[in-house]
């Protein structure tokens, strides 16, 4: 068993190494500990947002002035970004968003199960290119991939951290 | 209607961007990027095309990663209506070089001039003091629009002014349509020839 979201920290890294300067979320308890390692950066700019729609426009204004964005959110969040989606594909702006997934592994809530089985085929929908991570030590070098991805060809990647390694993180860690 | 707004949304439109230097300009879509294409096409300018109610974000995206510059976004009351959370999100972070026009003719102009909630009482300003904003008002007056101007150019902090405007029937002036072209001729304008390199 890791000691602490080793993962996260991974992440963390891959957005230091691609020098992402705006960080935005929705929170979600499989990002708490990413976000607590942001905000305690002072080169990352931390936005928390109302809806998760808003992080894709933010993401899309930071590329216009030159700077690096990723959004944060849960898998519900992704029905809510739908139509801003367009903003990235119709003008091919570089995007990156880390979906930590709900409604899949041994979901307990049955109104998370709609939207986070309908995430895929959403994402695909709008032009968006999914890459999952299941396993904790496989998350950075997905993470690191998906953000070559979209900041080097300009392309809109989601991550999707799988609820089975969420899961079991929380077991752990008692919430 | 004699006795609802004014103010020519054209009009204002071209007095706020007098002598604009190297203000950047972010429209939401429908009627205020024709009002913004009605000046000619610039390439300081973000026109969107779609993206309802994203503009104000767009705005706070490219003023964070532009602390130097001063980012206006410009947009209607029913864009601004479709992201209204998006004011809390500004207030919260508070980018002093960004600031709000809203051209408020209280109708979706575009779609059959339907009543918008600030037809109905919705008080965009009052909303954005409510959220944090530490400045906004509304503008009525022609001489205020004057003002206006002379304060998004010399302002410090973020602010919204909304701008009731009359419901108007405008010549139809469009903007480039691509979104790669425009996001391309704007990086090139805020980051010069290292734009295409990173």
């Amino acid at each position: 068993m890791e000691h602490g979201n080793g993962w996260a920290r991974d992440i963390y890294g891959v957005f230091k190494a691609h020098e992402i300067a705006i960080v935005s979320y929705v929170p979600d308890a499989g990002h708490r500990e990413l976000i607590a390692l942001c905000e305690a950066d002072d080169a990352i700019r931390v936005v928390p947002l109302t809806t998760e729609e808003e992080g894709v426009a933010l993401a899309a204004g930071a590329h216009l002035g030159g700077r690096r964005a990723a959004l944060l959110m849960q898998s519900s969040g992704v029905g809510n970004c739908v139509n801003m989606f367009s903003l990235i594909t119709a003008c091919d702006f570089p995007f990156l968003t880390l979906v930590t997934m709900r409604g899949e592994f041994g979901e307990f809530n049955p109104w998370q199960v709609p939207m986070g089985q309908a995430v895929p085929a959403t994402l695909a929908a709008m032009g968006l290119i999914a890459q999952r991570a299941a396993d904790p030590d496989e998350v950075g070098e997905v993470v690191d991939g998906a953000a070559r991805l979209a900041f080097h060809s300009s392309r809109g990647v989601a991550v999707l951290l799988a609820q089975r390694m969420i899961g079991a993180k929380r077991f752990t860690e008692g919430r | 209607m004699t006795d609802g707004p004014q103010l020519q949304r054209r009009a204002v439109v071209r007095t706020l961007l007098r002598d604009r230097g190297e203000l950047l300009v972010v429209a939401g879509l429908g009627a205020t990027a024709w009002d913004l294409a009605s000046l000619g096409d610039d390439p300081r300018d973000f026109p969107l095309w779609g993206a309802m109610g994203g503009a104000a974000m767009v705005g706070l995206g490219l003023a964070l990663a532009q602390p130097t510059r001063t980012v206006l976004v410009l947009t209607g009351d029913g864009e601004l209506l479709m992201g209204l959370g998006s004011l809390a999100t500004l207030a919260a972070q508070r980018p002093r070089n960004l600031r709000l026009v809203v051209l408020d003719n209280e109708h979706y102009g575009e779609t059959g001039r339907q009543p918008t909630h600030t037809a109905r009482g919705a008080d965009l300003a009052t909303v954005a003091l409510a959220c944090g904003f530490p400045q906004a008002r509304t503008v009525r007056g022609e001489d205020e629009v004057a003002a206006l101007r002379e304060e998004l150019h010399a302002g410090d902090d973020l602010s919204l002014a909304v701008v009731k405007v009359a419901l108007t029937d405008d010549p139809l002036t469009l903007p480039p349509r691509d979104g790669s072209y425009l996001k391309h001729r704007l990086r090139g304008v805020v980051l010069g020839p290292r734009a295409g390199f990173q």
